[in-house]
């Protein structure tokens, strides 16, 4: 009986030092983005004295914001980038992974592994190549620059095709049998079918072309045309800047993919996960 | 059925001529020309092919293995303790006594909703000379003056690290999280039975079984800390002088900040790439392996 009772004593201690490391992470994660919310509500001056409590300065901030720095264009231009992006590239993608499950051959087989094998390529070394081939096209500070580059991604066709495989096949013999087109199972069987697979692959390239940076920075010149990150990357970067006004930037940079993550939880943990299956 | 089989196949190869063409032209074309522009140099357009003198160059650039030890220097102190946290906290968080596991979860995997471009500004302005990082250790008497964090060489790097943790740890737990949820809950009840302890079912049970995922996020990480670029542009711009900056950063200075010389930062890019295949082509190597 004593025994026992030490035993729960050890087993409840040990569980309580396993809550302390988890609220500790838990705190130090969560951490910033209060900071980040409360200060968007603060002036610069207050943020620089180290308020940690909610001010009056919202309003203030979010008109500096979008008056002063137009993160409303910027808004816009990134939602418009992202979202032809992702339809596209899921378009174009899953038309390709679905194929690649579907009729594989030999043939298919090997132009599947080469596509792939272009994921390996950092992007930093098409970097030079991409910004001399959109600016023989005349297409540098426009956003096809943006969005064609993206459409083709290797990881998608790859996240389809693994996805495929789960198809029923004898759906499809079904199909053929009534008369259904080889297309026609595509956009009106398979399609539908596999919703949360076509959720996923929406989030992964959503997350990926709202956050791009490195690209946008070289082929977008003129402010008016800035994507978010562009805009409060700038804004963070000049003389004397408004915290209060870049924390408002930054909080609405982050409303989309919170929103997402929220919402989509499952898929976007299976967009994650997409990569390992 | 032959006919159907044939138009089948045109099918197939239809549905994947655009993928195939766009990832022909901005994935492989540009990486072919970035190979030949490696072997040209000059300034600006005026290029000419020069042989093996860019790479001769990269062998001799301070500035090139300047960055490249700045970027293995992150690989070898965020990926260990990266993925060490995040297999922790997973095994913590599978263990179906434990209460509050969904907010423990979910706060831990929210820095991952940041752009890259946003929590590096987050972050240069929490470890600001005025950040509420400074505030807080003068508060607690451990410092008397505001550490210049950002200004520091030494300093500007753990920053780097630090913010990269922060983003990234509850990223990779969700794999750990999905293999142990994958692990047959039989296999501890039956290890409880023999009488194993907590530190022994790890040891002998959970470790081995997670191995497969260590290697996998560790070659992730690798590959995604080699291109390190939207992070040090933002916290540290690269400084102070070269001290934080990475080899993409150095890629893009090449080309866009310096007078560009195109030929000589498609060299840099293709050390990169190098690298970046080897770890692929061994990744690869031991997942056959494992099967």
């Amino acid at each position: 009986m004593r025994s026992k009772q030490m035993k729960n004593k050890r087993r409840s201690l040990r569980y309580g030092v396993r809550h302390i490391f988890m609220l500790l992470i838990s705190f130090l994660s969560v951490f910033p983005f209060l900071w980040m919310l409360v200060s968007a509500t603060n002036s610069s001056a207050e943020i620089s004295m180290g308020k940690l409590l909610p001010g009056t300065r919202l309003v203030e901030n979010l008109r500096n914001a979008f008056e002063a720095a137009d993160i409303g264009r910027a808004f816009l231009n990134s939602v418009y980038v992202s979202v032809m992006v992702t339809v596209l590239s899921i378009l174009v993608c899953s038309a390709a992974g679905y194929a690649f499950a579907i009729y594989r051959s030999r043939a298919t087989e090997i132009v599947f592994l080469i596509l792939i094998a272009s994921m390996m390529v950092p992007f930093a070394a098409k970097l030079i190549p991409l910004y001399r081939i959109f600016a023989n096209m005349h297409l540098l500070n426009n956003y096809w620059a943006i969005i064609l580059p993206a459409i083709g991604a290797p990881f998608l066709v790859f996240f389809f095709r693994q996805n495929s495989e789960s198809f029923p096949r004898e759906t499809m013999q079904a199909a053929r049998v009534d008369g259904c087109s080889e297309a026609g199972i595509f956009l009106r069987i398979y399609m539908p079918m596999m919703r949360s697979t076509y959720a996923a692959a929406a989030v992964f390239s959503f997350m990926a072309a709202w956050n791009n940076y490195m690209w946008p920075l070289v082929a977008l010149q003129s402010e008016e045309k800035y994507t978010l990150p562009l805009m409060v990357s700038n804004l963070a970067g000049g003389f004397a800047p408004d915290y209060g006004m870049i924390m408002v930037g930054i909080v609405i940079s982050t409303l989309p993919t919170i929103f997402i993550f929220f919402v989509l939880q499952k898929n976007f943990v299976e967009g994650i996960l997409g990569s390992v299956k | 059925m032959g006919r159907g089989k044939g138009k089948q196949t045109r099918t197939g190869w239809a549905m994947v001529a655009a993928a195939g063409v766009f990832i022909g032209v901005f994935g492989y074309w540009p990486t072919i020309q970035a190979f030949l522009l490696s072997f040209q140099t000059g300034k600006g357009i005026n290029l000419k092919f020069n042989g093996a003198a860019n790479y001769r160059r990269l062998l001799g650039d301070a500035t090139f293995w300047v960055t490249a030890g700045n970027t293995l220097l992150y690989a070898a102190f965020v990926i260990p303790i990266m993925i060490l946290a995040a297999m922790i906290i997973a095994v913590i968080l599978n263990d179906p006594v434990m209460k509050y596991r969904g907010v423990y979860r979910t706060c831990i995997f929210l820095p991952c909703v940041t752009s890259m471009v946003s929590y590096s500004i987050l972050f240069k302005y929490l470890f600001s000379l005025d950040g509420i990082v400074n505030h807080l250790l003068m508060a607690l008497h451990l410092v008397k003056r505001p550490v210049a964090f950002i200004q520091d060489p030494l300093w500007a790097k753990f920053v780097v690290i630090v913010a990269l943790l922060w983003r990234y740890t509850g990223y990779y737990m969700i794999f750990f999280l999905a293999a142990l949820q994958n692990i047959d809950p039989c296999v501890y009840e039956a290890a409880k039975l023999d009488g194993a302890g907590t530190g022994q079912t790890f040891c002998r049970i959970t470790l081995p079984l997670l191995k497969p995922i260590v290697f996998l996020t560790g070659i992730m990480a690798l590959n995604s800390i080699l291109q390190l670029f939207d992070e040090v542009v933002n916290l540290t711009d690269g400084g102070p002088g070269n001290a934080t900056r990475t080899i993409s950063e150095y890629i893009y200075d090449l080309s866009f900040r310096y007078v560009p010389s195109y030929g000589y930062a498609a060299t840099v890019s293709f050390a990169v790439f190098i690298l970046v295949v080897a770890i692929t082509l061994i990744q690869k190597a031991v997942l056959r392996d494992r099967d």
